[in-house]
């Protein structure tokens, strides 16, 4: 068992803030991600497309 | 691949596609390997155990330059090749950069509390540190406050390169003032002072929170270069409704003056 000594609150704290902040940001990233693709197909559903998309598809 | 390539934001979401999985599993497998080795690295023989806060504060802090650096770079991008992705990876990078300077400062402070005796002292490193997230969190905001996303970038690349004169002055603050904040010991000139049982978990951690930078920047501009779409996709649809709308009036009015006569 590893020992930190008196100080260590403030070597846990580190660690976790710093293990808390990483999650906090691949969270929203993740999150963001969903909603910029969820809200793509709405739109593409909606019958709004790019142009390279439409020409792409219209190809025979 | 060269960098004319990546300019196609199609070319460079496939591209992200198929790495980001790749560098999301090395960062994993190096920071276990990191946090390892640092739980396994001995005591310092004058801080003890609060020498482990090294293993993240100093990657952290070595990233919030490094971060500024890039955006540097990627607004050079913008104002003078006007790299189409350039303004795309500064905007991406900031909320990341403004995260591990955060975590810099608030591990250097809880490592400073035990070893100087206070959580902050205005010297001359923790006061620069600090001003480099104050300036982060400025360019998102400025970010925000633009609705157009070319004007944005122009704006916010002229606001990076200024700022950037900060990153030399606190690598040699150090230096330069007499500060409360030890200079350096493994970025130097003669090489690193710190021994082998700490140097390889340090540049070990350092090298996975580098990963995990790339990693993440790759995901937000993915995202970013999404929300573009969205917007002039949105736009497309206003345009088509305010296209119709017209059309529609038009014809109405067509109809109302064959009636009259």
């Amino acid at each position: 068992m590893m020992s930190l000594g008196p100080y260590a609150p403030f070597i846990v704290t580190s660690y976790a803030a710093a293990a808390l902040v990483v999650v906090i940001l691949i969270g929203w990233i993740v999150l963001d991600y969903r909603s910029q693709t969820g809200r793509l197909r709405e739109l593409e559903r909606s019958g709004v497309t790019r142009r390279s998309a439409r020409s792409s598809t219209d190809r025979p | 691949m060269s960098l004319i390539d990546l300019a196609n934001p199609t070319r460079f979401l496939a591209l992200s596609a198929r790495l980001l999985p790749w560098l999301a599993g090395a960062t994993i497998i190096l920071l276990a390997i990191g946090l390892y080795q640092s739980a396994l690295a001995p005591d310092d023989y004058q801080q003890g155990a609060t020498v482990k806060i090294m293993f993240i504060h100093v990657p952290n802090a070595w990233l919030s330059m490094f971060v500024w650096g890039v955006m540097s770079i990627a607004s050079l991008g913008t104002l003078v090749w006007r790299h189409p992705l350039a303004d795309v990876a500064a905007k991406a990078a900031a909320p990341i950069g403004a995260s591990f300077t955060f975590l810099a400062l608030l591990t250097g402070s809880l490592w400073g509390r035990p070893m100087w005796g206070t959580y902050w002292e205005w010297d001359a490193r923790l006061t620069s540190v600090l001003i480099l997230f104050l300036m982060y969190l400025g360019l998102m905001a400025l970010w925000r406050a633009v609705d157009d996303p070319s004007r944005a970038a122009r704006a916010a690349a002229v606001l990076t390169l200024v700022g950037a004169i900060n990153l030399p002055i606190i690598k040699f603050s150090v230096d330069w003032w007499n500060t409360l904040h030890q200079p350096a010991s493994v970025m130097r000139m003669g090489g690193s002072t710190l021994d082998k049982s700490f140097l390889i978990p340090l540049l070990v951690m350092a090298i996975a929170f580098t990963l995990l930078f790339v990693t993440l920047h790759l995901a937000a501009m993915r995202n970013e270069i999404l929300r573009r779409r969205v917007r002039s996709l949105q736009m497309m649809q206003a345009s088509r409704v305010a296209f119709s709308s017209e059309l529609s009036t038009g014809s109405r009015e067509e109809n109302a003056s064959k009636g009259a006569a």
